[in-house]
This record gives structure tokens, sequence and C-alpha cells, in this order.
């Protein structure tokens, strides 16, 4: 699978990571590099296999739904880029 | 006090600190000065934390006088910058986290803590854990104690440069698709991947969640069992971690091993093997034979789809876990976003360095509508038969062997440019997340004077057997005490 600058530029935006406009084309070719190797897996037939997602088909563990944590606000916004009374702050998302 | 401490190993310093022959303060001081000696030549830390160590030194001292010492009290160790270190810079070897200072401590970092360890600090590291030589690093690439010029291999290159150079005895790793293992191979160290779940991933920073493990690198199987006593168990802040008892590492370290039966699978001694690696690996096993091993030939058949298949569930898991990191909470943030989307992009764009990009962007394409059974699915579908070889395999033998890395370390910036063939370079090691199991890898000789590494592959929860089977050759042979010339 080849991707072109406009495919790269679209997964961009999806993953919101901005890249470099000059870029792209590097991008566009290492992704279809790696899809290339990504390709080769259809060669094996997997008919009737199951997916695999956890090494030891291990099911979620469950807990009570039970307050366990304090309260660590403060400790937890020391080193956050910008806060206020509290709140993570973001550019303006409604006027 | 002796000046050649840093050439023993773990074992031997637990035993000295518990005569008296020396303090943890004595000893962490000279770690510290042997790290700070170095850093300049081989870059193998983000941080060093003096202050702290010499506290926990002091500490560790009152312990060890009162009677009260664990299995590592006193005994300096390293951390891979990927744990979460509580007032410390926790930075992944990324921009992205170059100001986050962790709020708390990493279970695998508590363990050690409880248990009395003193941290030397932080070491460098792939961008994220995602490369396999060091150079993705925000922080420069690390070189490799045996030859400046060339790799440490990745991504827990700077605890595996720290080992070698003996200016840690003991380090701390994470292994996703061979990160400990094929660093401690290029560096000449020994270095195991525990069962998926052996170990807690809560505060270990994630890269491919069903993947990721952490373990220990040292010098020797002995160290690494004494090292994984501490750092094995189950902690209810891991939804997958294994509630199995925690066995006594070190009880069968010097177990005979006639009758073991060694599997070598016919895959990982085909082509893209460096001939003169394989004789080294035909030595190995002969050193085996002699211990009393039986060898058989075994086959992996899906070994070939290995690579193609964790390049697919990585970036994956990596594109949702990195997600986390959107300039809002921690962490990097552009300057002046003009909107909202703006400061995701900018700051990730920026944070960021590229294989992590790259490896963001082929997992939102792989995750994405109307591709995601054609990669993601298939995937684990593959990943399925890869781990069915290795469950037939271990009806048969005892234990799996083979190269850890086709060739000996590569020099720096051989591989940097080309994704693909850096790739490769972990072509024996990945088939072993993607199943979970166990691995490690053994000095076991030198090509051009750079070392080579034997991989060992156990089945489920056998990390006793790895360490038994490591342990016998390490008294058989003396490649784990070889130190690199300017660090003796």
């Amino acid at each position: 699978m080849a991707l072109e600058k406009k495919d790269v530029e679209a997964i961009a935006h999806l993953a919101r990571v901005a890249i470099d406009e000059a870029d792209v084309e590097d991008y566009a070719e290492s992704l279809s590099n790696i899809l290339g190797l990504a390709d080769q897996l259809n060669s094996v037939d997997t008919d009737g296999v199951t997916p695999m997602a956890h090494p030891m088909h291990m099911v979620q563990r469950l807990r009570a739904d039970e307050v366990s944590e304090t309260n660590q606000r403060e400790h937890l916004q020391e080193h956050a880029p910008a806060v206020e009374r509290g709140l993570f702050l973001v550019p303006q998302v409604i006027d | 006090m002796s000046n050649d401490m840093h050439s023993k190993t773990i074992s031997e310093l637990a035993i000295g600190l518990r005569n008296g022959d020396f303090s943890s303060e004595e000893l962490t001081r000279s770690y510290l000065d042997r790290i700070n000696a170095s850093q300049e030549r081989l870059n193998a830390f983000i941080t060093v934390t003096d202050e702290q160590a010499m506290k926990q030194a002091q500490a560790a001292d009152q312990r060890i006088t009162a009677g009260d010492s664990g299995i590592l009290t006193g005994i300096p160790i390293a951390h891979k910058d990927i744990f979460c270190t509580d007032g410390v810079r926790t930075s992944c070897g990324s921009k992205m986290l170059d100001p986050f200072i962790a709020p708390y401590d990493a279970k695998v970092i508590e363990n050690f803590q409880n248990d009395g360890a003193v941290m030397l600090g932080k070491t460098n590291m792939d961008e994220f854990a995602m490369g396999s030589s060091n150079e993705t690093s925000f922080y420069g690439a690390v070189k490799n104690p045996w030859a400046l010029d060339a790799v440490p291999g990745g991504s827990s290159g700077g605890s595996a440069a720290a080992v070698a150079a003996r200016i840690a005895p003991g380090a701390t790793g994470t292994d996703t698709g061979g990160s400990i293992r094929q660093p401690a191979a290029l560096c000449g160290i020994t270095g195991i991947k525990p069962t998926y779940g052996r170990v807690s991933r809560y505060g270990m920073i994630a890269y491919a969640s069903s993947l990721d493990q952490a373990g220990p690198m040292a010098a020797s199987a002995e160290d690494c069992a004494m090292m994984l006593q501490v750092m094995a168990g189950f902690d209810k802040r891991d939804s997958t971690s294994s509630e199995r008892d925690v066995p006594d590492y070190s009880a069968d370290l010097s177990k005979d091993l006639s009758g073991m039966k060694i599997g070598l699978p016919k895959e990982y001694f085909g082509e893209g093997l460096d001939g003169d690696v394989a004789k080294v690996i035909e030595t190995a096993i002969d050193e085996y034979k002699k211990l009393g091993a039986e060898v058989v030939e075994i086959s992996l058949p899906n070994t070939h789809m290995a690579v193609p298949t964790y390049y697919v569930v990585a970036p994956a898991e990596c594109s949702s876990n990195l997600s986390r990191m959107d300039g809002v909470r921690f962490g990097h943030r552009c300057e002046d976003p003009k909107d909202l989307e703006d400061l995701y992009k900018r700051s990730r764009g920026e944070g960021f360095g590229t294989e992590v990009k790259r490896r963001i962007l082929i997992g939102a394409y792989a995750l994405s509508s109307g591709y995601y059974d054609a990669y993601y699915l298939k995937a684990q579908r593959v990943r399925n038969l890869i781990s069915e070889d290795f469950k037939q395999a271990f009806e048969k033998v005892d234990l799996i062997m083979g190269p850890t890395t086709p060739t000996p370390a590569f020099n720096l910036g051989e591989k940097s440019d080309d994704p693909l063939a850096m790739y490769l370079a972990d072509i024996y090691t990945i088939a072993v997340n993607l199943a979970g199991l166990p691995g490690m890898s053994l000095p076991a000789g030198f090509v051009n004077d750079r070392p080579i590494g034997l991989q060992l592959i156990g089945n489920y929860f056998e990390e006793s057997r790895l360490l038994n089977a490591g342990y016998k050759f390490q008294q058989a042979t003396d490649w784990h005490q070889k130190i690199p010339g300017e660090f003796a």
C-alpha cells in the first residue's frame, strides 16, 4: 500500500500531529515502506484463527467500584503547562 | 575500602556490604564518580540523582547496621528513564516529557526503594522506547562502551551501556520487541525479559501495552535473579499483572542441566545471520552439550512474520497510548496556540521525534475506519499463529536457544536513515514479546571485538529455568566478566 502526500496529511490530522510541509514526502515514503512490510501478512492464511489480544488470553480483571485514590489535584497540576484555579488552561473553545 | 568495587557483581557487593567491607555511602559515591567521569564519552544517563542517592545510601547503611537488610539494600541501581520517579524528571527520552517531573513512583521503583536499593539516576533510551540503537533519544545517542563509534542497541541502551562500563552494577530495562535483550547482547551483559504480566507496568510509560514488560539488566544471571526477585509480583494497579506466586529465583541457579532439552529453531540460523555470529552461538551451544543438555532442531515456521506483525500491533497500541501527550496536562506545550487543535498538533509535532511520529501515524492508519480489519485484526490473527509455534515447540523442549541479534553492534548512523533495516535488528527477539514468553540474553563471545549475545527463550513463567541455564553457562565461561578496557 503506497501512501501519497495527501494521505499522510489526512493521517497526521487524525493523529493530531503537525508535520512540516517539507517532511511530508519523506513520511509518505517511509510509511509506505512500513505498510509494505505489513502487507506481507496477507501471505498467511488466517481463516478461522482467533485474533490474539493477550498472551495468556486473560480477561480484564474487575474491581469493586469503590473510591481508592485520594484527591491530589494540586500535586498533579504542579508541573502542568498552564493552570488557573485548579483548572487546566487551553485556548478558548466556545465563543 | 578497595578501589575495585566496580568489578564486583551485585551478589559480591551485597556480601561486602553485609560484612562491613565498605558502606553503601562509599559504594554509591564510587559509582556516582564513575558515572560523572564517563558521561561525556557514553551519554548513558539523562539524569544523575547524586543528592538523593547519597541520602538513600545513608538510610541503607542504617538498615544494614540494624540487621534489616533486603536483597539489594545499599546496592546502587540505575533506572531506565521510562519509569516514573516521584519528584525526578521522567523524560522517556523525549522532548515531549523533558519538562515532566513525575508526581508518583512506578511500582518497580517502589519495589526497589522498599528493598533498600539506591537509585543512581535515570538512564538514556530511545524516545518512548521506539528504536534499536538509542539514536532516537532527544538527549543524543548512547555510545557502546566496547566501541565508542558503535551503537549500544536499544531501546534500553543507556542501561546496557551503564552495566557494561560498570558505572552501575545493575539497571532496569523494558522490552517491547527486544529492548532489554538486544542492547544486553550488543553491550555484552545479561538481561532478562520476564513473562508478560510478571512485573507490574504501573508507572512505566506505556508504548505497546500488550507487549511491554520490565526486567533486570546486570553482569550475571545470578545478579538478574536477585533483581528480578525485587521487581516481580502481583500489582492490582496493573490490570494485566499476574497473580501467580513469585518463586525464589536464586534457589535453582546451580541445578544440574543433565537431560535438559534445548531446541534450536532452524529459522534462527538461516539467511540474515552473520556467519561469525553463528559460530559464536554454535560454540555456546556446544558448552551446553558439555553441561549435559540434549540439543534438537525445531521449527518455528511463522518466524518471518514476527517483524511485520509487530509493526502493526506496536504502532497501533502506541498511537493510542501516546494520545495522552496533548500539551494540556503535562509535558511540552507549543508557544501561542491559536486554538485547541493547533495546541494539540503543534505540541505533538514539536514534542515527538521522527521515529515516534512515524509509528503514531502508522498506528493511526492501521486503526482507522476501513483499515482496521486489514491491518490490526489480521496482525492479531498472525500473532496467534506465532504464539502457537512456541506452544508446540515447548511440548518437545525445555528451552529454546539461538542468537539474540543477527549481527554485532552496528556503527552509529549506519541504520538511522533506514527504518526497515533498523527494524530487522530485532528479528530474533520480537516473536517472544508477541507470544508473551520470557527471554534472556547472555554474553557468549565477540566478533571484531564487539560482544555477541546468546538468546534463551523459556515457557511461560519459567524465568527460574532461564536463570538456571544462564548461571550454569556463566560458571563454565567468563564472557560475562569481561569489561571494556577503557572502563576496567
